[in-house]
């Protein structure tokens, strides 16, 4: 049962299935990781995902979007879990798109809104400095000067680093790392002097990598919004991030647990199906409810995200996105640690498919805050 | 302005929005008028609810008249046809009475099993004179209905059961044992799933029958739980005479009708999980326990689970609901499984919280919450929650053979 509730939503959730079914497969994700270049991405198919308007999905009309709001956007981003894609839909629509959307002056977002939307710009948003996500623990100064900024540090965990166009670096401009206010996010051309990309392969086979910034000299303009960014629009950012990546992640359960029922009812020891044993049944049906569980928290969260400031469900969209993600992280350490298990000792071979799920689930799980890190968060916003 | 309602049954489905505000309107001017003051701002846990029957005992004096004006409408029943008694709403209707209770913090006038239970069977397969004679009786909470199901060999496997029910021509003679018949020392009359027949497979030998518990032959007797309460009886019968009249569907068709009762009694049970919201956990624990310098609860490994069982509470509450807003006239099919199960694991977590944070208080016999729940029995009574209505076990089996095809 996919995410969508509406009528559009189908049409979209259905016409994102047969596309990446055919462009983005498993199997091609299988050929893709075999790759000797950097390229984090295959600028054929983007070209093709910016021919259906995917960019522009969460955007409203007036910015040239297609005004289907987050929940659109989590349609998408459910289906490129369930067939492994690559693409940086994450990297530049989800996250940098939603940064300029949130930050940006309206001049920028005139700007720049268009080129993503045209696929003439990838970006990468570049907030971590450490292994956990700790969105006011940012070390990297921007420092003003007479001719605009500069700016120290390094920066982790940035999605398809060696190939965006641009950065958009979150760094401090007051304060000490921790202070929740006094963060700015820096749009950073990959070619700035004094500016290092490194890849840093991970589990997943996506392109991932660190940048140093020694000394890198930018311009006043170069500042998004032209002043440091309100701590609360930074966690409204996080929170749109997160409800999204709990949206792949949902679809990577679902998928897995697709296959693994389907294994079930094919695979016969002592004479049975293994799906005939009570045993694997009761761990099935278990799993099952867990995901409609974590599909009404993601379903509810990215409606919150994108409803009307000022009303009720608005109000939650910061605890729900925190629910969204842990629940989905949560469900999703459960699904593809089942789907080994169940599949077996086939399950832990390289050349059968299921055991692919697992690593993207755990990086995406890790971005942007972990089944810990929300559930702290969580209590923290509920008071306790 | 004119506040007037109309009367019974007028209202029809698929109404402009204009005409379900007017609706919201005279329910709120109605409700208003005749919701007793004297309920007003009394808290009412689901204990507390009115059951109605011959010999009500009600928690609250006015209970039985606000019983009584809700009946008088058909809102103990709002969905129900109007000439069965019931209220004849449509699905939106009845949502806004049921806002406009909320709204006034008024408690569902009749809690039974008559609404939940029997109605929705009588109402698939029940004759035109057994609908006449039951249902108007079900929504006016005259009869305490109580469920004759489990026998002492027949739990999970229900379809074992042993009791007899001898043909006598016009009558059926009945022998045999019930067992975890809730309430059953007070209520009125019984459903019960008796054999007809032994030389079928089991299944198919099982009828469906109604009757006075004060039928000759009849006895409850309490069982004493864990909890120290007595809400389950055993009923054993001897020679009990059942009119055939009072069969419900065929002989022979008693399995089908127990397993779509089954559904509507996950349901309830299942709601009842959102309805036993009880005590907000985390302003206690933060009572009890306080917090430190960066306001954090002074006991980490608390904090953790209480986030936990909050959201999987709300993961709950919303799969409730879309589960509530998908589910045809049929009821939610296989998801009341999935949210029997679910619903009842997690109401065993939250008692389970409730002592972690009370800590040994909670174990007193006699000590009280601060809204007069009683911690251990409470806690004692939820183990129950995952075996009644089909343990958690056959909800299970149910998921994995009807939705997953296992």
């Amino acid at each position: 049962m996919p995410l969508s509730l509406t009528e559009e939503q189908e049409m979209l959730s259905r016409s994102a299935a047969e596309f990446l079914a055919d462009r983005a497969s498993l199997a091609q994700f299988r050929v893709w990781r075999e790759r000797t270049h950097e390229q984090a991405f295959d600028p054929e198919l983007w070209r093709e995902i910016v021919g259906m308007g995917w960019p522009g999905i969460a955007l409203s009309e007036s910015q040239g979007g297609a005004g289907l709001g987050f929940a659109g956007l989590g349609i998408v981003l459910e289906q490129l879990g369930r067939h492994l894609s690559v693409t940086p839909m994450n990297s530049t629509v989800l996250c940098a798109a939603t940064t300029i959307q949130l930050l940006g002056s309206t001049q920028e977002q005139a700007t720049l809104l268009p080129q993503i939307i045209a696929g003439s710009l990838t970006l990468s948003l570049a907030w971590d400095e450490r292994a956990h996500f700790d969105p006011c623990g940012v070390a990297t100064t921007a420092r003003s000067t007479a001719g605009g900024w500069l700016l120290n540090g390094c920066k982790r965990g940035i999605a398809d680093v060696s190939s965006v166009d641009r950065l958009l670096v979150v760094c401090r401009l007051t304060g000490e790392a921790g202070d929740r206010e006094g963060r700015g996010v820096f749009i950073v051309p990959r070619s700035t002097a004094r500016l290092r990309i490194e890849a840093t392969p991970m589990v997943d086979g996506r392109n991932c990598g660190e940048i140093e910034l020694d000394g890198v000299e930018l311009g006043r303009e170069a500042l998004l919004g032209g002043a440091a960014a309100p701590a609360a629009a930074l966690e409204r950012l996080a929170d749109i991030i997160n409800a999204g990546l709990a949206a792949e992640l949902l679809g990577i359960s679902e998928e897995a647990f697709a296959r693994t029922l389907r294994y079930l009812k094919e695979r016969s020891q002592f004479g049975k199906l293994i799906g005939s044993y009570q045993a694997l049944q009761h761990r099935a049906a278990n799993w099952f409810v867990e995901l409609q569980l974590a599909r009404s928290l993601v379903q509810e969260a990215l409606l919150a995200l994108d409803a009307e400031p000022g009303l009720a469900l608005a109000a939650q969209g910061p605890a729900l996105a925190s629910m969204a993600k842990a629940k989905a992280a949560q469900v999703a350490e459960l699904a593809t640690n089942e789907a080994i298990q169940m599949h077996g000792g086939i399950g832990m071979t390289d050349a059968h498919d299921i055991g692919l799920y697992i690593k993207r689930a755990r990086t995406l799980e890790q971005a942007f805050g972990d089944q810990s890190y929300h559930l702290n968060r969580l209590a923290s916003l509920e008071g306790y | 302005m004119d506040c007037s309602l109309p009367s019974r049954g007028e209202w029809h489905h698929n109404r402009p929005m204009q005409e379900l505000d007017a609706f919201r309107h005279a329910v709120r001017h109605w409700l208003e008028a005749h919701y007793p003051p004297a309920l007003r701002g009394a808290a009412m846990p689901i204990g507390d609810l009115y059951t109605g029957g011959r010999h009500p005992k009600p928690v609250h004096p006015a209970q039985p008249a606000w019983c009584a004006a809700m009946a008088s409408r058909g809102w103990t029943v709002p969905e129900w046809p109007a000439k069965y008694g019931g209220g004849g709403l449509s699905r939106e209707q009845s949502a806004v009475l049921r806002e406009e209770m909320r709204r006034l913090g008024a408690p569902t006038p009749l809690f039974s099993f008559g609404i939940s239970m029997l109605g929705p069977v009588l109402l698939k397969f029940g004759s035109e004179a057994q609908k006449r004679r039951f249902l108007p009786e079900i929504v006016r909470g005259d009869i305490r209905w109580c469920q004759g199901y489990s026998e002492p060999n027949s739990g999970s496997d229900l379809a074992s059961l042993m009791t007899r029910a001898e043909d006598r021509g016009d009558h059926y003679l009945v022998n045999g044992q019930k067992i975890w018949t809730s309430h059953g020392d007070e209520a009125d009359w019984m459903f019960c799933l008796v054999r007809t027949n032994t030389s079928v497979p089991k299944h198919e030998g099982i009828s469906f029958v109604l009757f006075d518990m004060r039928t000759p032959g009849v006895t409850a007797r309490p069982i004493k739980l864990i909890s120290g309460a007595s809400p389950f009886c055993e009923v054993f019968f001897e020679n009990v005479r059942v009119e055939k009249a009072h069969r419900v569907g065929e002989e022979g068709q008693g399995w089908a009708i127990a397993t779509y009762l089954l559904a509507h009694e996950r349901e309830m049970i299942s709601g009842l999980g959102s309805l036993i919201s009880g005590t907000a956990l985390a302003p206690r624990a933060l009572k009890i326990f306080g917090t430190d310098s960066d306001g954090k609860l002074r006991n980490a490994g608390l904090r953790h689970s209480l986030a936990r069982f909050e959201l999987d509470s709300a993961a709950f509450r919303i799969t409730l609901a879309q589960a509530a807003r998908t589910r045809n006239a049929a009821g939610m099919g296989a998801m009341a499984s999935a949210v029997k199960y679910f619903g009842t694991e997690l109401n065993k977590r939250r008692n389970e919280l409730h002592l972690d944070i009370e800590g040994a208080n909670a174990l007193q016999w006699d000590a009280r919450g601060p809204a007069g729940e009683a911690w251990a029995a409470d806690w004692l009574r939820s183990k129950g929650n995952s075996i009644e209505g089909g343990t958690s076990e056959i909800q299970l089996n149910i998921i994995a053979k009807r939705v997953l095809g296992l």
